[in-house]
């Protein structure tokens, strides 16, 4: 077989974005358009306004993808998208406007689920990396733990029970005043604060040491906040920032050390938008670094919602032969490894 | 010139083939609000019956909204996906104008009405002459007795159609002073060659865009921004 160029289409959230991969492996373009700054004034992000965005600046976005690529996009060999999880809106919008284009082209459609997306984007990164190997996927939406045994073959260790990490900075963020979106602005505040100034609880779940609890967590930070307004002692914002994130850092390298001693497996790799946190990515790289297993974390264009990793997910599902008919759906609970519902 | 068609703007899911004003073909399904699963493989089933290939079409169509947001979005990407794919244009065409060539022909005044929940309609006021169709009151979102006040005063004998019909028939009756009648139900949903025969016509007029331009037009702001402006008018 020749080159396989993968047009990879990704809408599931706030970023409309679009990228062209060779291979899998090697990014030709990877266009990101950010929602970001419309949904701030909202404190978070608008289904309805994302899905009214998404219709505006998909076409550029992917012709943006084509034209950057330097390929003709007759070159294309297949389209990927996102079709779940996700909010259904947006994803609606990515999936209806795929599977419009490949129709339109003749080319081959494959679905991709976006957390397997957010896991691939480790093999562009590492062209080496392949399964079976460790993987925390931790974004906005998601806080998975799961080992990639093969492509297309998860076994999820553990998962959060209610608030996804990034949400929980989201909402914490909000609280002491930082504004949205939360992880980069907690991420600024706590290096200038005290990460042992307030000792934030450290949650686990009885039953399953590798799943995941945020909700108590942030509910302390609120009732420290509180505490302190009712008895007019002074909230220090880089203080409590550190100390959240601390305690959110500490539970995440916790879980994944013990999966790592009791599997045996020696690689681990982090993804999605948290996965751009400096103090999860340092404390998860010294953690490895400690226990002898291989760190892998993309670069943060990786880590956020891009085209990319949808591309690439895309081309492992594609070389086996698991592309969608044009009656593919937006899945907004898409779970991972879930068998495809579509033809 | 020939257009490839799409409206799902209701519960209908509807796309055309047309050439000018004859239909090559058209698929309408009323059943379940499933369109993101049902319109792409109409569509390739339509263009295989009557041998199209996308290269061989001059531009895509749409019901441009109002309607349904998701259905209007499921419409839009599908149609911004194929005529971005091949170079082709796309003519928005208005929801309820493309609704009131259900009833071409006719010299009463043709008023489709759909439902927009919050007790509101989507509506627009229309007649036929010279066999061009004519609009009196362009498509707009507003309380019902908007429209009823409006033909009371132009005092000629209306016709209804659309899915707001059975919303609003009862305070039609109650209100409206003019000589009127409903369509039948074969006549009073979305049907896509509407869509495409009008869109030819705006097509002549210059009224084509670019695949990346084309957005619904929605008639309504989302919750959230009428939510966050209703406050601020609160603090002025």
């Amino acid at each position: 077989m020749g080159d396989v160029l993968i047009l990879g289409i990704e809408s599931s959230c706030d970023e409309t974005a679009a990228a062209i991969v060779k291979n899998g492996r090697e990014v030709l373009s990877n266009v990101i358009f950010s929602q970001v700054p419309t949904h701030t004034i909202y404190g978070g992000v608008v289904p309805e306004i994302a899905s009214r965005q998404h219709i505006e600046k998909i076409n550029p976005v992917v012709d943006e993808a084509v034209k950057q690529a330097g390929v003709s996009d007759t070159d294309l060999t297949a389209v990927g998208v996102t079709y779940g999880p996700g909010l259904v809106g947006p994803l609606l919008v990515g999936v209806s406007f795929a599977k419009g284009y490949s129709f339109a082209k003749k080319l081959p459609l494959v679905g991709v689920n976006h957390i397997e997306g957010h896991i691939c984007s480790n093999l562009i990164e590492y062209k080496n990396l392949n399964p079976p190997f460790l993987c925390l996927v931790v974004s906005g939406g998601h806080t998975h733990l799961v080992i990639m045994e093969d492509h297309g073959i998860y076994k999820i260790l553990g998962r959060t029970m209610d608030d996804a990490a990034g949400e929980s900075y989201d909402k914490v963020a909000r609280a002491i005043g930082l504004g949205y979106p939360g992880g980069p602005k907690i991420d600024e505040a706590a290096k200038k604060g005290d990460p042992k100034a307030i000792d934030f609880p450290r949650a686990k779940i009885a039953g399953n040491e590798y799943s995941f609890s945020f909700s108590g967590l942030k509910s302390a930070v609120l009732n420290y906040l509180n505490s302190c307004t009712m008895s007019g002692k002074e909230i220090n914002r880089n203080d409590v920032a550190a100390s959240f994130q601390a305690a959110v850092v500490d539970v995440l390298v916790e879980s994944v050390r013990l999966a790592l001693k009791n599997t045996g497996i020696k690689k681990f790799a982090l993804a999605g938008g948290v996965a751009s946190n400096s103090a999860l990515r340092t404390a998860m790289g010294e953690m490895c670094k400690k226990t002898g297993v291989d760190f892998f974390v993309p670069p943060p264009v990786l880590c956020t919602d891009n085209g990319a990793m949808i591309a690439s997910a895309a081309y492992f599902k594609f070389i086996e032969g698991r592309t969608a008919g044009l009656d593919l759906n937006a899945v907004p609970n898409l779970k991972l490894g879930q068998t495809e519902v579509f033809s | 010139m020939k257009i490839l068609s799409i409206d799902s703007s209701g519960l209908t899911a509807s796309c055309a083939i047309t050439e000018d004003d004859a239909v090559l073909a058209e698929y309408t399904v009323s059943y379940k609000k499933t369109h993101s699963e049902t319109l792409m493989p109409m569509i390739e089933t339509i263009c295989s019956m009557t041998d199209t290939d996308i290269a061989g079409i001059d531009a895509l169509a749409v019901a441009n909204g109002p309607g349904s947001f998701t259905g209007l979005r499921i419409g839009s990407a599908t149609a911004k996906g194929i005529a971005g794919a091949a170079g082709k244009p796309v003519i928005p065409v208005p929801t309820v104008d493309a609704l009131a060539m259900n009833l071409w022909g006719c010299e009463d005044l043709v008023v489709p009405l759909m439902d927009a929940r919050r007790n509101e309609t989507y509506s627009g006021i229309y007649t036929f002459e010279d066999g061009r169709l004519k609009i009196i009151r362009s498509q707009n979102a507003g309380p019902v007795d908007d429209v009823i006040d409006e033909l009371n005063d132009l005092g000629r004998k209306a016709v209804f159609l659309g899915d707001g019909v059975p919303v609003f028939r009862e305070r039609i009756e109650e209100k409206l002073k003019v000589s009127h009648c409903y369509a039948p139900s074969s006549h009073n949903r979305q049907r896509s060659a509407c869509v495409g025969v009008l869109a030819a016509q705006y097509y002549r007029e210059g009224r084509e865009i670019s695949a990346a331009l084309q957005s619904p037009e929605y008639l309504r702001m989302s919750q959230a921004e009428r939510e966050r402006m209703e406050k601020d008018n609160d603090r002025l």
